[in-house]
This record gives C-alpha cells, structure tokens and sequence, in this order.
C-alpha cells in the first residue's frame, strides 16, 4: 500500500512541551538518597531509608 | 558540585562514588529527551510518567549495585531500559484486554465464550450451502480436485494417483476451479462472510 506522506510522522507529533512531573523527579531523587545497597560476602543487600 | 560541562561518563562515575547531586545533573540534562521518547511510544501521559519512573529506578539500582559498565554511552543505554520497558507495558496490556469505559458499559463485549451464537451459526451454516451450490456449478474435473483437496483434505499427489493426472494437471484445475468461483461470486456479487 502507497504511503501517506502528507501525514506528519508520529514522532514529530510528539509536543515538545512534554516534561515529566516534577513530583516524579523529586521522588527519583528521594529513593536515591534513601537507597544503600550493602555487600555483605559476595551478596548484594538494597536498604531503603524511610 | 557544578557538573554543567562534564561528560555523562565522569556524572555517573561520581554518582556512583556517593555524590547525589551527580543524578541529578544527568536526569536533568536527559528528562525531556526520554520521557519526549516513551510518550511517543505510548501516547498516554500517566503511562509515560510511570515509564519514566521506572527506567530511572532501574538506574539508579543498577548504578548503585555497580552493575554499569557502558562508560560514554549513558543516554543510549538509559534510552533502551525505557524502550525494553514500554515493550513490557505493551506486552502486559495485550495479555489483559482494555474496554471502554462509557456509560453503557455491557459487560457481554469483555466475556466471550469464543462460540457462534444463534445467528451467526444460522449464517455460517447458509454460506456453507451457498459454496456447495457454488461448487456444483463448476465443470466435472475442476470439481472433482477441489472437493478432495479442501473437503477431504488429500495432497495432490493423492489427488493425481486418484484422478489419473499428473500433479501439475491437478493443481491447473484447481487454480481454475478457484478462478471460477471468484468470478461466479463477483458476477451475481454473493456475500461469503460471517
């Protein structure tokens, strides 16, 4: 089937407004700092902070 | 610490040696780009948002564990989690099916049991008949091939050493036995589906 190219690409409809949530950036920052892992013989242990 | 021209490559070697402030120099100079890359992927703001969350939870774990080993090439590499996660999203959505929700919602459209009801059966059972007559029209020899190829199911070797004809005799006459059913059907515009 012919292509349609009067049609704008998906990627170009994409707004280039579009920003992640700054709650969602906070909150990868928070579990960052919060997260510790720990080697302990060989083994690795992820400790969350609350 | 400012981190405004270093590489991608030194922010996550600092990162990883304890400095926090590094992660958030590289989501900073990366958000929009990967966050612009999943929505166009899945077209929905809160499934992006989510998406997003979880490809830079999975850095930050692999980083901490001291699992990265792709020097230089942060964005590429961060870019595929994401990318691997929206195949995951897609996969998990196909496995559970969607439905509107409006008003009218009728729970018959989500529960299925996969059988024809009453009147498509009726329909199925017309149409077989209508390409049994259709069939009867055909000549003798084109006929014969097509009934034991698609309602006996017999190869065409099978259908040669029956009929006395070769192989390549066989699959003529079924080739035109289809050519004329096409056509019959387009000429008196019969409608053959379900």
């Amino acid at each position: 089937m012919a292509k349609l190219y009067s049609r704008t690409p998906r990627r170009e409809r994409v707004d280039e407004n579009l920003v992640p949530k700054e709650e969602t950036i906070k909150f990868l920052l928070a579990y960052s700092s919060a997260l510790s892992v720990i080697n302990y013989k060989s083994k690795k242990f992820d400790l969350v902070l609350n | 610490m400012k981190y405004s021209m270093n590489s991608d490559a030194l922010l996550v070697s600092a990162y990883v040696s304890g400095d926090e402030s590094a992660l958030g120099e590289l989501i900073a100079r990366h958000k929009d780009r990967i966050y612009r890359f999943i929505y166009s992927k899945v077209y929905d703001r809160d499934v992006t948002e989510d998406i997003f969350q979880d490809t830079f939870v999975k850095v930050i774990n692999t980083l901490k564990r001291g699992n990265y080993n792709e020097e230089g090439k942060f964005l590429p590499w961060v870019m595929r989690i994401a990318h691997n996660l929206v195949i995951d999203y897609f996969r998990k959505n196909n496995r559970m099916p969607k439905f509107e929700s409006n008003d009218d919602f009728n729970i018959f459209s989500v529960l299925s049991d996969g059988d024809l009801n009453a009147e498509r059966s009726m329909i199925k059972d017309q149409v077989e008949k209508d390409v049994q007559r259709l069939i009867e029209e055909l000549p003798k020899d084109q006929k014969e091939v097509l009934i034991m190829r698609i309602y006996k199911d017999m190869s065409f070797k099978e259908i040669s050493e029956q009929t006395g004809v070769s192989i390549n005799t066989a699959l003529g006459r079924m080739r035109y036995a289809l050519i004329n059913l096409r056509k019959v059907i387009d000429r008196h515009q019969i409608v053959l589906t379900n």
